[in-house]
């Protein structure tokens, strides 16, 4: 390989903000036409690494090279200029703007400097949508009516449409189904084939393999270990330099005999039209059910409906026996249903308020008298709740933004657990949550559950609701076409079940 | 059985040692800082009007008249806290205010003396309240319009009640408590409502299941929801709330002034909802400070009187006011992207 300037090379970057440092001395190099993966726990430093890339953050010091010269990244349209652009976990798109509009947002092809000429951005638009693989998308719908994995493309084709050297992206698969990430790498493969190269985060090891050249890992805001190779790299190496330790996924043992109890919960013929078919079926305490589909399969819809946050057009849920209320949400928790949502930051937390104010929210008549709240025994009741899930840190008047992940999902789980909850219905509960922190509450999950809890999983994940489901349901297109002890079901005969039939893209 | 993966236990108990004192004295202090710069804003003001006005502004009586002309929108201000908090607006408080003095002082009402004044300005404030938060919390309207409808449809009605005429209060027991001679302590009545209500409003907001669930609908509304709150009933309560606090603030207005007008709580929603913002309620909800809010309340009271001293206009005046609207929030931003 020829010596030439890589594309780029950050040196030394540190940046703190008041009481924390988040970045703290971190390289990084990244040569032109590689996929460069990032790895890292939450709280690693990586969302502060790209946005100092993308110009949003300022660092203290360190130098930032780019092409083999210094630069300064002054504002996020500086870094764009340079050829730098950022897909943000969070899409950064204007829902009520078409898909062109939104495409050529701040530089849209002008006449006379101010007159947007629509057709060239709609045509524009259209070829990059093509080159994504995905011309089917029209460049005068709203974005707002998109799916997300569309949206997603969007936010692609936008990046795109600058001269672009660079693309970071932030968890991109996240929120796509098996099929899309697919498409996804394929336009990694085409982009990096012409020279672009990608700095790629995601927590899933085995997509690192598939598509990433090189491996930097980041860990307490440092790099400690800077351009691993990406597929040869054992696993047990990557994970222990993320981590500190040696850890894998592991699931917790199963008990020996399956619980003999009656079910605490029965659906029956329950369903939403459009969504999912009539539905039956029933937890028992001790047991773990798992529901596992694609995106779009109408797992989280049941998760909801069997909670009342969505009214059912058909059939009913029962709680030890007595049908709940349907579409009430108060009438489930008061049943001793308690959800952990998919969104756990737009549907679970408050995130101005302490991890105690957060755990006791749902319970909050058990300390007030007359509507009078005893802080004192507030306090206690939410500490002696965090600590039984050994949430960190073990101090719950800490506000719950500070948690990482799976810190926040204990402080949910603990809220159900304070409530005295009989029936726990998880929708993805890994979901953000890094992989030292996950075998963690895989254990939780089963302890809970071993102490009586009855617990109903969804997750996108196959190997996780094999691993940690007693009883798997395989739901395809809002329907349930198979059931099985998970023992017997292994991640492929799982994906044939889910994909048989769906169409072909 | 396969173990749960934790760091030791050693390490784990070291912890809360070490964590825990500061959290707990930077979030007083945080508390404190915003609090703090509120009251060196009021005792300046108070040096400032010391200063121009030595003798006229420090005298007793001008420090009373101060107080309760804070009284009537410093009660509104509580309700209008409660509601910012919860993530909505009440635009129509000024003119719930008037409808409620009108309706207290027509010749029908005041025949029932000083309970049937009273009982007449709270219940037009609660019902007002009720039909806004009927349309808010059950009808799905957006606050912004809903209140922005009671407020046109409310000033009207006291006007065809007016007929444009101010009703003189001829009760002998409403204009009393306006008078000197039932100052307790020095302390004018209204001033001594304006307290308690601040006190049962503080009170409220944090110690009380109400108050939480309050914060919690406008931290986020959603997973208020999903937690078994009652957000839609949470929401109909707290416009009810602001309702009672305008019919109180009415029936200030009546004892203040010894009379109802249609034109009475004139741009009190703006006077309400910016002394909430400057005091460190979040207008997106989820944050509320009823300490703040009053402290909002006697800076705008005071500069007011400071302006009038000085016989400075009251195009000065809004000129002010706007200027100490961007200065105080632009301070919070910075204290905020602080911490």
């Amino acid at each position: 390989m020829a010596p030439e300037p890589s594309l780029l090379s950050m040196s030394g970057i540190t940046k703190s903000f008041p009481g924390v440092r988040a970045l703290d001395g971190v390289d990084l190099d990244v040569q032109a036409g590689e996929v460069h993966c990032l790895l890292g726990q939450n709280g690693a430093g990586k969302s502060t690494l790209i946005k100092v890339l993308a110009g949003a953050h300022h660092p203290d010091t360190g130098t930032i090279r780019w092409r083999g010269e210094d630069v300064t990244l002054r504002s996020p349209i500086a870094a764009m200029r340079l050829g730098i652009a950022t897909i943000y976990q969070e899409l950064d798109l204007v829902e009520h703007l078409s898909v062109a509009e939104n495409v050529h947002l701040g530089h849209e092809p002008t006449a006379a400097g101010f007159v947007v000429r629509g057709k060239a951005a709609r045509s524009s638009t259209a070829a990059l949508l093509k080159r994504l693989g995905h011309p089917e998308i029209d460049p005068t719908r709203l974005v707002g009516r998109l799916s997300a994995a569309q949206q997603q493309i969007v936010s692609m084709a936008r990046a795109l449409s600058h001269d672009v050297r660079l693309i970071v992206m932030d968890e991109p698969s996240a929120a796509l189904d098996p099929d899309e990430v697919d498409n996804l790498f394929r336009i990694v493969g085409d982009l990096t084939a012409d020279g672009v190269a990608v700095v790629y985060i995601s927590h899933r090891l085995e997509e690192i393999r598939r598509i990433g050249d090189r491996v930097t890992v980041l860990k307490d805001g440092r790099a400690v270990a800077g351009g691993l190779p990406a597929k040869s790299t054992p696993t047990r190496e990557v994970v222990a330099l993320m981590t500190g330790r040696n850890v894998e996924y592991v699931f917790p043992d199963r008990p020996a005999s399956a619980p003999q109890a009656a079910a605490v919960l029965e659906v029956e013929g329950l369903a939403r039209e459009g969504e999912f078919e009539p539905l039956d079926l029933r937890v028992r305490p001790g047991e773990i059910v798992g529901l596992a589909g694609l995106v779009g399969s109408g797992r989280s819809e049941i998760l909801e409906t069997i909670y009342g946050a969505r009214r059912p057009t058909a059939g009913r849920v029962l709680v030890d026996g007595r049908a709940l209320r349907p579409g009430s949400v108060r009438a489930a928790v008061r049943a001793g249903l308690g959800l952990a949502p998919e969104e756990r930051k737009a549907q679970a937390l408050l995130m101005l308020e302490s991890v105690t104010r957060n755990v006791s929210v749902s319970s909050m008549s058990r300390f007030s008298h007359g509507g009078w709240i005893d802080r004192g025994a507030e306090r206690g009741a939410a500490r002696a709740a965090t600590r039984e899930l050994s949430l960190r840190p073990d101090n719950p008047s800490v506000p719950v933004r500070t948690l990482s992940g799976g810190n926040q999902q204990k402080a949910v789980l603990a809220r159900w657990l304070l409530r005295g909850c009989r029936v726990l219905l998880l929708d993805e509960p890994t979901r953000g949550v890094d992989v030292g922190a996950r075998a963690e509450l895989y254990a939780v999950v089963r302890r809970l559950a071993d102490e009586g809890l009855a617990v109903l999983l969804v997750s996108s994940e196959v190997p996780e609701v094999l691993g940690l489901a007693d009883r798997v349901l395989v739901l395809r297109e809002g329907r349930v076409v198979h059931t099985a002890p998970a023992r017997e079901l292994d991640e492929h005969r799982v994906l044939d079940l889910v994909m048989e039939g769906s169409p072909a893209t | 059985m396969t173990q749960p993966v934790s760091p030791p236990r050693d390490s784990a108990d070291k912890v809360p040692s070490t964590t825990e004192a500061p959290v707990w004295r930077s979030l007083v202090f945080r508390a404190d800082v915003r609090t703090l710069s509120l009251l060196g804003v009021l005792a300046a003001l108070i040096v400032i009007g010391g200063i121009t006005k030595p003798d006229e502004f420090l005298d007793t009586r001008n420090l009373q008249l101060v107080l309760t002309q804070a009284s009537v929108i410093g009660v509104v201000t509580v309700g209008m806290t409660f509601v910012i908090t919860s993530g909505g607006i009440d635009l129509s408080v000024g003119a719930i205010v008037a409808l409620s003095s009108v309706w207290a002082t027509t010749v029908a009402t005041q025949e029932y003396g000083f309970a049937g004044i009273l009982f007449t300005a709270v219940l037009v404030g609660v019902g007002c309240g009720l039909v806004n938060g009927l349309l808010i919390a059950y009808g799905g309207m957006v606050p912004f319009i809903a209140t922005l409808a009671m407020l046109a449809s409310a000033r009207g009605l006291a006007l065809q009640i007016t007929d444009g005429r101010t009703q003189i209060v001829t009760v002998d027991s409403i204009l009393d408590l306006g008078e000197r001679d039932s100052y307790v302590l020095g302390v004018p009545p209204l001033v001594m409502v304006f307290a308690v209500v601040t006190i049962i409003g503080w009170l409220v907001l944090n110690r009380t299941t109400f108050g939480r669930r309050t914060v919690a609908v406008g931290g986020n509304a959603e997973a208020a929801r999903l937690a078994g709150i009652d957000v839609r009933r949470q929401r109909l309560y707290l416009y009810l709330l602001s309702g009672l606090c305008c019919g109180i603030a009415a029936f200030l207005l009546i004892i203040l002034s010894g009379s109802g007008q249609n034109t009475n709580g004139n741009l009190y929603e703006l006077d309400a909802i910016a002394a909430a913002i400057i005091g460190g309620t979040l207008l997106t909800g989820g944050r509320g400070t009823i300490t703040g809010s009053v402290l909002g309340v006697l800076i705008f009271t005071t500069i007011t009187n400071i302006f009038a001293l000085n016989n400075l206009q009251s195009d000065v005046q809004q000129i002010a006011k706007g200027a100490i609207i961007v200065a105080a929030v632009l301070v919070q931003r910075r204290t905020a992207s602080t911490t």
